[in-house]
C-alpha cells in the first residue's frame, strides 16, 4: 500500500479560481470528505510516538554506543538536526514534497512546486485524502506526522559520522541533505505524482525513503569524512549499553506510531501493521544471538539490540505489505544478513560507520524492500490481490532501491562537500582526543 | 610499624574485613584498582569488533598498623581471601617510617 496525499481544500482553490460564490459552495460540498475523530487521534498519537524515537529513543541508543566523551555531542547532534528538520519542513519542506504538482511530467516525478511554503493555504480546515475514498484527516496533522520522518531520517544518518564531526558542519550537511535528497524521494515514494507512487512500489512506511536513504547517506558521509583516530586499533567498546538498551525499547514503542501510523486510519490495515511490527521484531532479535552463538559468540545484549533493529528497519516498508509470518521470515533473514555486514562485511571493507547505520538501515532497508515483493503475494499469506506477480514486483521494488542509492549518494557527496568548504568538516584532532562533549559543546555528561 | 597492601578479589572483601575486625584492626583503606598478573583478562565482542581486556578489577586494601600486629593481619588476609585459584592477589609490607593522626596531632602507635 502506498501513501497518498492530495489537496483536498477544495474551498481553497474555489476562492482563488472563480468568483462565483455559489460555484465554490458546491465545490467543497462534492468533494468534502469526512474528518474520523478516531482517526485523527491516532494519528496525533502516532506522530508524538515518532518523536519518542527521535528524544530520547534514538538519542539514548545511539549514545550509550559511543565513549562516555561523546555522549553529549551524539545526543545534542540528534536533538538538534530533529529540531532543524521539523523548521525546514514547514518552511519548504512540505512543499517540496507533499505540495502541488509542477506542470511538467518529468519534473513532477521528483518533487512538487513551492505554493506551500511557509505552510501556504494549510489551515485548520484543510485536509490531507488517507487511502478510504472520503475519509481525510487533518492537514495539520499530516503535516506534523511526515514532519516527523524527516526529522528522525536525518537524525539516522548522523549514526556513522559521530565522534569526530563538527556540530556546525552537522547542521550544515542537515539542512542541505534535506532539501536536495529527503524532501525528494519522500516525494517519490508517497506523493500520487512520484515517480516510485507511479511505478507501483510497495513501500508500506519509509524503508526507502527513511531507511535505505539514510543507510547509504550514512556510508558515504563516513566515508568522505573520514575514519575516527585510533580505529579500529583502539578501544571504542559502547560506553553504557544500559542506555542503548532503554533507547532500542523506545524505538520499538515509537515504532508502533511509524508503522501503524502509515496506515493514516485507525483501522484493520494499521492492525496488520500492528502485529507485524511485534513479531517481525521479536523473531530479528531472537536471530541475531543466534547467529553469534553459531559463529562461536555469545548471545550478547548489543546483538539483541541490534537485532530488533534490525527486524523494525526490514518491516517498515512490509508493515501493512505481509501476513505476520511472512514478516516473522523477513525480520529473521534482515537480521542475519545484517549480522554478517556489521561483523564482517565492515572490518572486511574498512570504513568506520561508527554505530553501524549503514549495515542496519541501510542493508535491512534493501532486504525489507525487497522482501516485501515477495511477502505481499497472497501465496505466502501476504494481503496483494495476486495481480502483480513477485517476479514483476520485485522488479519494481529493485528499480526503487537503486534510484534511492544512487540519489542518497549523490546528494550526501554534494551535501558533505558544501558543509566541508563552510566549516571545516572534522574537529581538530586535539577535541577529537579529548571528546566532542568539551571541544564542542563545553560539558561532560558525567561529572562524578 | 608497618604498611600492609594486600590485592585481593572484590568479592572477598567483606569476609576480609570482618576477619581483619575481629582481629582488632580499627581502619583501612580500599579502593578498586585494575591490574594484570598470572591470570588472563576476557574478550568483549561489540558487534564482531573484538577487545581484549588484559586488565582485571581487583580491590587494593591499605592498613597501618603496629609491628606486633602486621603479622597476623598478612595470614588473617592470606588465609581469608584464598581461593586456591590464580588471581586471588597479593600482599605487600612495607616498613612505616611515621604516621599522625590529623584531629590530635598525635604520632606513631597511638595514632593508628
Amino acid at each position: 500500500m502506498i501513501r497518498k496525499i492530495l489537496c483536498g481544500s477544495a474551498a481553497l482553490g474555489a476562492s482563488l479560481f472563480t468568483a462565483s460564490a455559489a460555484f465554490a459552495l458546491e465545490a467543497a460540498a462534492a468533494a468534502a470528505p469526512t474528518v474520523d475523530k478516531g482517526d485523527t487521534a491516532w494519528m496525533m498519537t502516532s506522530t508524538i510516538l515518532v518523536l519518542a524515537m527521535i528524544l530520547p529513543g534514538l538519542a539514548l541508543f545511539y549514545g550509550g554506543l559511543v565513549r562516555s566523551k561523546n555522549m553529549l555531542s551524539v545526543m545534542t547532534q540528534v536533538g538538534a538536526v530533529a529540531a532543524l528538520a521539523m523548521l525546514v519542513w514547514v518552511t519548504w519542506g512540505y512543499s517540496m514534497a507533499f505540495g502541488n504538482d509542477y506542470s511538467g511530467a518529468f519534473i513532477q516525478q521528483f518533487v512538487s512546486n513551492f505554493d506551500k511554503v511557509f505552510l501556504h493555504g494549510v489551515s485548520a480546515a484543510t485536509t490531507a485524502a488517507t487511502f478510504t475514498k472520503g475519509v481525510a484527516i487533518p492537514e495539520y496533522v499530516f503535516v506534523c506526522f511526515q514532519m516527523t520522518f524527516a526529522a528522525i531520517t536525518i537524525a539516522l544518518v548522523l549514526g556513522s559520522v559521530v565522534e569526530r564531526m563538527k556540530f556546525s558542519a552537522v547542521m550544515v550537511f542537515a539542512l542541505v541533505w534535506l532539501t536536495i535528497v529527503y524532501f525528494p524521494i519522500a516525494h517519490m515514494v508517497w506523493a500520487s505524482s512520484g515517480k516510485f507512487f507511479k511505478m507501483g512500489a510497495l513501500d508500506f512506511a519509509g524503508g526507502t525513503v527513511v531507511h535505505i536513504n539514510s543507510g547509504v547517506s550514512a556510508l558515504v558521509a563516513c566515508i568522505m569524512l573520514g575514519k575516527r583516530i585510533g580505529y579500529p586499533k583502539e578501544i571504542m567498546a559502547p560506553h553504557s549499553l544500559t542506555m542503548t538498551g532503554i533507547g532500542t525499547g523506545l524505538l520499538w514503542v515509537g515504532w508502533f506510531g511509524f508503522n501503524a501510523g502509515s496506515a493514516l486510519e485507525a483501522n484493520g490495515s494499521a492492525s496488520l501493521a500492528m502485529i507485524n511490527t511485534f513479531v517481525a521484531t521479536a523473531s530479528a532479535g531472537l536471530v541475531w544471538m543466534l547467529a553469534e552463538r553459531l559463529i562461536g559468540h555469545k548471545g550478547s545484549a548489543l546483538g539483541f539490540c541490534s537485532g530488533i533493529i534490525a527486524g523494525l528497519v526490514a518491516v517498515t516498508p512490509a508493515a501493512g505489505n505481509s501476513g505476520p509470518f511472512g514478516a516473522i521470515v523477513l525480520g529473521a533473514v534482515a537480521s542475519i544478513i545484517c549480522f554478517f555486514a556489521v561483523s564482517k562485511l565492515k572490518p572486511m571493507l574498512g570504513y568506520d560507520d561508527a554505530l553501524d547505520t549503514f549495515g542496519i538501515h541501510g542493508v535491512g532497508g534493501m532486504i525489507g524492500a525487497i522482501g516485501t515483493a515477495i511477502v505481499y503475494a497472497p501465496v505466502f499469506g501476504g494481503p496483494g490481490d495476486g495481480s502483480v506477480g513477485i517476479g514483476a514486483q520485485l522488479g519494481v521494488q529493485i528499480a526503487a532501491v537503486a534510484t534511492t542509492i544512487v540519489w542518497a549518494a549523490v546528494g550526501t557527496a554534494i551535501a558533505i562537500f558544501l558543509a566541508k568548504a563552510l566549516t571545516g568538516l572534522r574537529v581538530s584532532e586535539e577535541v577529537e582526543r579529548e571528546g566532542l562533549d568539551l571541544g564542542e559543546h563545553g560539558e561532560r555528561a558525567y561529572n562524578y | 610499624m608497618k604498611f600492609i597492601i594486600a590485592i585481593i578479589k572484590p568479592f572477598k572483601l567483606d569476609e576480609v574485613r570482618e576477619a581483619l575486625g575481629a582481629l582488632g584492626v580499627a581502619g583501612m583503606t580500599v579502593s578498586e584498582v585494575k591490574g594484570f598478573g598470572r591470570q588472563k583478562g576476557q574478550t568483549e565482542i561489540y558487534r564482531g569488533a573484538e577487545y581484549s581486556t588484559n586488565m582485571l578489577p581487583k580491590v587494593k586494601l591499605e592498613i597501618a598498623a603496629s609491628d606486633s600486629l602486621a603479622p597476623q593481619i598478612v595470614e588473617t588476609i592470606q588465609q581469608t581471601a584464598s581461593t586456591e585459584a590464580i588471581g586471588d592477589g597479593k600482599i605487600f609490607v612495607l616498613d612505616l617510617a611515621s604516621a599522625t593522626r590529623i584531629r590530635t596531632g598525635e604520632t606513631g602507635d597511638t595514632a593508628l
